[in-house]
């Protein structure tokens, strides 16, 4: 009795199984991102369009919430051999990711299955970001980014200001006069924007942030942060916070920077152009304002910025037929069409410069809403990158990013001293690189 | 003449605690002994190898002063926590015990706290206590920059203090009424009688008669404050400003999954796994002993 209806458990579940099989001959493969809200929304849609244009693969996306999640999630996945075939990682994750022996570099997975893609095309400032130092892509350039300042005009025009200023000098100036115009709140501040506030000035001043090239060179590279210009700049940003003409303002205080900027409650502010889309929705209606690229110090010649954003690496340990869907999938993303789609629906940047020719031909950046995000372009691709330029090549740079945000939290906040803090920081630095490079002791940099 | 059951089946006995203790070997056994395996290595975050380093993971934490402050902050937390959480579930025991009107009623509403998951009411807290648009933040409208946790370490620390106090106070509520309420009336109505009030009666009579109570909260919420504030720093202040608010378990998580060094958060674990356990072992002999009606 109970023989028999095991066999009949057991030949049903044989049909079912040939029954279904029909259904499986597109390939699934999974897609991890880290973005969340409306961005979410835009991927699944290109998911769908992905789904839509072929009948040999089906992506499956599945969002992580945000970077660091879906980095923690994708690692934990590959340590139990279930990750995805695809997975977005933020740029402070890239060299985690390129000493990990996890994935499979970009130009080879394309070549072998048969696309050919000019990769001279990708923008020079993107492309070595996510390349070995001999200039091998690894990851695809997906949503790219770089940071902007942003100006209330009318506050501008109010105390007189012509134009939108280009150094930091100009914004000190005005941030003074619309304090004393009666504007509470000049510049918005939040020490966690690392990013555009270390990173990028670095950049665009052709400053290390570690030696070797910003860690190019090799696993050896060490923290410059105390050695060059940004002890000015952070000594000088002290002093504007001290003054009451940069304002804190975080998630913690109950507004963050671009928000007080989109409300109008703060006349400046610094952040991603990615948020380009935002301050758009956000705005108030009687809000005028434009954006432009960071300022300089006075007395120094421009350098190109650093992308931000992140990148899309394949994982190893997929079959092949999962390796031809996400070629397929990374070609798809390189149509002229989808890239123009994917700059409009977010405020991120094409990364090819047939996409932007394209688009600056279609007279997309010609008028609001979308103006001025040419600017991001023109920054990233200033001049061609330099040693200090090309990217950050630093173990657990998340780490160390995170370190010096409570650096300049301390500065700021508990008035400890520019130099010997930076100095502090730059040995905390120092030793997550040596702990990275004893991790992997016998690993190569490609 | 002692009596007792026994199994006469030698399996038996296994069988069934066999699922508790299949449940306490995947969940507890296996992941430590990972974690004392880690500690004692370097391991590569994507899998791929580690190498064996022997004690330098704790030289290294040991050796770094920022862990000693991370130490001594989680102690103050632990312990500010635990007596102001205590301290308000007994004066709301003390007052729910006597028999006064709606006292039904307080009995049940004072618990309700501990059913709240605490990244909930950290996002909850988060907005009472923002400087700018909270309710809180009213108190700068009248001093202006008096309140501010996201530039003042110790207002950050306090405030997530204050919020996971409030979280256990159900909890110690239910065990300080319990206790209260095993005491016979009798002995509170003969002090009554004898003309003490209700305050010296808390002290001299129901006090000392709860002692055992009050020795299992004081280490269970010890533990717990080192244990449980995860959830309400990762929400409402992620550790900040300038590392204010980072407690032993908060840099644990920070050092192991944002900054990938899997090592040095397994040697800290194993630091913090040890004075659990230190606590549990003074719980277990110290307290349980020496803590009796006389």
């Amino acid at each position: 009795m109970t023989r028999n209806w095991l066999l009949g458990a057991a030949s049903s579940l044989t049909v079912l199984a040939l029954a279904s099989v029909p259904a499986t001959a597109q390939t699934k493969f999974d897609f991890w991102y880290g973005l969340s809200g409306d961005l979410s929304d835009r991927i699944q849609e290109m998911c769908k369009d992905f789904n839509a244009s072929q009948a040999d693969y089906e992506i499956v996306c599945t969002s992580q919430n945000d970077y660091d999640t879906n980095l923690q999630n994708t690692i934990a996945a590959f340590r139990a051999n279930k990750q995805p075939t695809i997975s977005q990682i933020f740029d402070a994750g890239t060299l985690d990711l390129m000493l990990s022996q996890a994935y499979l570099p970009i130009k080879d997975l394309m070549s072998q299955n048969g696309y050919d893609i000019d990769w001279s095309n990708y923008f020079s400032g993107i492309a070595s970001y996510y390349s070995t130092s001999k200039g091998e892509l690894l990851s695809m350039p997906f949503n790219s980014s770089t940071a902007m300042i942003y100006y209330n005009t009318d506050a501008l025009a109010k105390v007189g200001f012509e134009g939108l200023p280009t150094t930091w000098t100009q914004v000190e100036d005005v941030a003074r006069k619309m304090k004393a115009a009666g504007y509470e709140c000049p510049v918005a501040f939040d020490a966690a924007g690392v990013w555009q506030w270390f990173e990028q000035f670095s950049a665009i001043h052709n400053q290390p942030i570690a030696t070797l090239g910003n860690g190019f060179g090799g696993l050896d590279a060490e923290m410059a942060a105390s050695k060059g210009l940004f002890v000015d700049q952070l000594t000088w940003i002290k002093k504007m916070y001290d003054e009451g003409l940069f304002i804190n303002k975080s998630k913690e205080t109950g507004e963050t920077e671009l928000d007080s900027f989109a409300n109008g409650h703060c006349q400046v502010f610094s952040g991603s152009v990615a948020g380009h889309g935002s301050v758009t929705a956000k705005a108030i209606p009687e809000l005028h304002w434009e954006v432009a690229m960071l300022p300089m110090m006075e007395g120094h010649e421009r350098t190109n910025s650093l992308v931000g954003g992140a990148s899309l690496w394949t994982l190893k340990g997929k079959t092949e037929e999962e390796y031809k869907g996400a070629a397929a999938f990374f070609n798809f993303l390189a149509t002229p069409k989808q890239a123009e789609w994917w700059s409009t629906v977010t405020g991120y940047i094409p990364v090819t410069n047939t996409g932007f020719e394209a688009m600056k031909a279609n007279g997309f950046y010609d008028a609001a809403p979308y103006k001025g995000r040419e600017k991001a372009i023109e920054s990233l691709t200033f001049t061609p990158p330099t040693e200090n330029t090309r990217g950050i090549r630093l173990g657990n740079y998340a780490s160390i990013r995170a370190e010096m945000v409570k650096t300049i939290q301390d500065v700021l906040f508990n008035n400890k001293p520019v130099k010997e803090s930076l100095e502090a920081f730059d040995a905390k630095g120092n030793e997550i690189l040596r702990r990275f490079q004893a991790t992997y002791k016998d690993a190569q940099l490609p | 003449m002692e009596r007792r059951a026994f199994y006469r089946n030698g399996t038996l006995p296994w069988l069934l605690i066999g699922p508790q203790l299949l449940l306490v070997l995947v969940f507890f056994y296996w992941p430590t002994s990972q974690a004392l395996y880690w500690a004692f290595t370097l391991e590569q975050p994507w899998g791929g190898g580690n190498t064996w380093v022997g004690w330098d993971n704790f030289a290294a934490i040991f050796r770094d002063s920022e862990y000693w402050t991370v130490v001594g902050r989680s102690t103050f937390y632990a312990t500010v926590t635990t007596l102001l959480s205590m301290a308000v579930a007994l004066t709301l025991a003390v007052f729910a015990d006597r028999a006064l009107k709606g006292t039904k009623l307080f009995q049940s509403v004072y618990v309700w706290p501990y059913a709240i998951a605490a990244p909930a009411a950290g996002v909850a807290f988060r907005f009472i206590f923002a400087p700018e648009s909270g309710l809180i933040g009213a108190i700068n409208q009248m001093w202006p920059g008096i309140w501010n946790p996201a530039i003042n370490g110790w207002q950050a620390l306090g405030m997530v203090i204050v919020c996971h106090a409030w979280l256990g106070i159900g909890y110690n509520f239910i065990f300080f009424l319990a206790a209260l309420q095993m005491i016979p009336r009798s002995l509170s109505e003969a002090g009554a009688m004898d003309g003490a009030r209700p305050f010296r009666r808390m002290m001299d009579l129901q006090l000392p008669l709860i002692a055992p109570t009050v020795f299992f909260l004081l280490i269970m919420n010890l533990i717990s404050s080192f244990t449980d504030s995860f959830g309400l720093i990762d929400t409402m202040t992620e550790g900040g400003p300038f590392g204010s608010t980072e407690v032993m378990v908060y840099k644990i998580y920070f050092d192991g999954f944002k900054g990938f060094d899997y090592s040095g958060a397994a040697a800290q674990s194993i630091v913090l796994m040890l004075l659990v356990i230190a606590l549990t072992i003074i719980q277990f002999t110290w307290v349980e002993k020496r803590v009796h009606y006389h």
